[in-house]
């Protein structure tokens, strides 16, 4: 016993200074960053490839969706804005035909389906809901989009911003959402409507679309300006 | 551990290159991990920022309102395909080289409860280039949480392009309750691992240079043979 607490003793010493070393946090250096970027953009290619615009997300049965579903974003609810039905216009731009904008009683007048999908934040939490709207696709068409471009793009009225790659866009689940629940979509959650994506992380998903751009430039996006993978698919 | 003889313990270079490529993607992962853990935590508590790794809370809050998880995931998915890289390069080089079967097996009950017990009592006999059945158990195990962590980080990372992979764990939240509870099991593999490095530091000095001999121990310390008891 004796001779094993030596032994422990004289050899926990060298390695009690390495563990010091793990104090040290790289993260936040610029060379480290340029490399974890390098594996982001690396990523973005590999789910790319392993997206599929025909696989769909799991739809689960009407009673396991969510009423009353989370609200979630950088600011509270009472400060969501508050877009007026009447003055909302949707504008278009980029590689898009015709670019007249959209009033939401024309948008409410789209096709609409419905489905029960899952949101899953980056986070990791994760919550089951009812959304109901036009699927991307049907109004790409519609306004006459060049869905040979790369790129979709959206601003919104609360400052957010993000873009998603064309397949994505085109796929059968992406939908402008204009009901949460088999209602008109409240305030707080993005009137008039969010883009929702179940083949997507949550913050993929913008709220409060005042204009949408199609485009073969990468649109940049609100948190993945702030380091968040681009692609973000699930 | 090939090419094994008593009181010698050689690790050719495939075997050093991807245990310590694993052993520095799971340090990435465990840190990364943990920071990602707090910003949506399965049970009530959470790991001190100090140690996690993404970087300066604070700086990040104030620079970007987010907490450093954007660099933790960062980190996350970056180290996860070095951790896969060097598991399959191990596994492999063990299968294939033979390493695993001459030195990973076998392993009865008989002979696990029979070192184990001598273990408890600090009675279990160390030679340099053979293992004994509580470690070969131990050696498994890890390899197979190791598997689960991919496996169960798959199904988190793509829960619809991989969607039946998550059932295997009961559901999505059901895969990041797996993905947390064999991450505590490979840190608690890590402690005990560490703690028999310190105890028996040759072994270390063979992971290193790929080769560490007994005699040389004897002679430097003057120790009864093959005994820390």
């Amino acid at each position: 016993m004796n001779l094993l607490r030596r032994n422990l003793l004289r050899n926990t010493l060298p390695l009690g200074a390495l563990t010091l070393l793990t104090g040290c946090d790289v993260s936040d250096s610029d060379a480290v960053q340029r490399v974890l970027a390098g594996f982001s953009a690396w990523n973005d290619r590999v789910q790319a490839a392993l997206f599929s615009g025909q696989r769909l997300a799991p739809t689960f049965p009407d009673h396991l969706a969510v009423k009353e579903f989370r609200y979630n974003a950088w600011y509270g609810p009472d400060k969501a804005p508050n877009l007026a039905p009447d003055q909302y216009r949707l504008q278009l731009a980029g590689l898009i035909a015709d670019k007249r904008p959209w009033t939401v009683d024309q948008l409410h007048a789209l096709p609409q389906v419905s489905q029960v999908t899952r949101h899953v934040c980056v986070e990791g939490w994760s919550m089951i809901g009812k959304w109901t709207g036009t699927p991307l696709r049907t109004f790409l068409e519609r306004v006459g989009a060049d869905t040979t471009a790369r790129y979709v793009g959206f601003e919104c009225a609360d400052g957010y911003y993000e873009g998603i790659d064309m397949p994505t866009a085109l796929h059968p689940q992406t939908i402008m959402a204009f009901k949460l629940s088999d209602e008109i979509l409240p305030r707080r959650y993005g009137y008039p409507f969010k883009i929702r994506i179940p083949t997507k992380l949550g913050f993929k998903n913008p709220k409060f679309v005042t204009t949408l751009y199609v485009t073969n430039q990468q649109p940049h996006g609100f948190w993945t300006d702030r380091g968040y993978n681009w692609f973000s698919g699930i | 551990m090939n090419h094994t003889s008593d009181g010698e313990q050689r690790h050719p270079i495939p075997t050093r290159v991807t245990h310590w490529l694993m052993a520095l993607s799971i340090l990435i992962m465990i840190g990364s991990g943990w920071r990602i853990y707090n910003a949506s935590p399965l049970f009530d508590f959470t790991f001190p920022d100090q140690l996690t790794l993404g970087g300066d809370v604070d700086a990040a809050l104030a620079l970007h309102n987010d907490p450093g998880v954007a660099s933790a995931i960062a980190w996350h998915f970056a180290a996860m395909w070095i951790l896969v890289a060097s598991y399959l390069g191990f596994v492999l080089w063990g299968v294939l080289s033979g390493h695993f079967r001459r030195d990973f097996l076998p392993v009865t009950p008989r002979s696990f409860w029979q070192d184990f017990t001598a273990a408890l009592r600090f009675r279990l006999e160390h030679r340099l280039g053979h293992y004994n059945a509580v470690q070969k158990l131990f050696y498994w195990g890890v390899l197979l949480a190791v598997a689960l962590m991919i496996a169960s980080g798959l199904a988190i990372w793509k829960p619809v392009q991989t969607y039946p992979l998550e059932l295997l764990f009961g559901g999505f939240q059901g895969a990041r309750l797996v993905h947390f509870l064999v991450m505590a099991g490979i840190v608690l593999f890590l402690i005990v691992h560490v703690a028999l490095v310190i105890l028996v530091p040759k072994t270390f000095v063979a992971m290193v240079l790929g080769r560490a001999s007994e005699k040389s121990a004897l002679a430097e310390r003057n120790l009864p043979k093959g005994n820390v008891s």
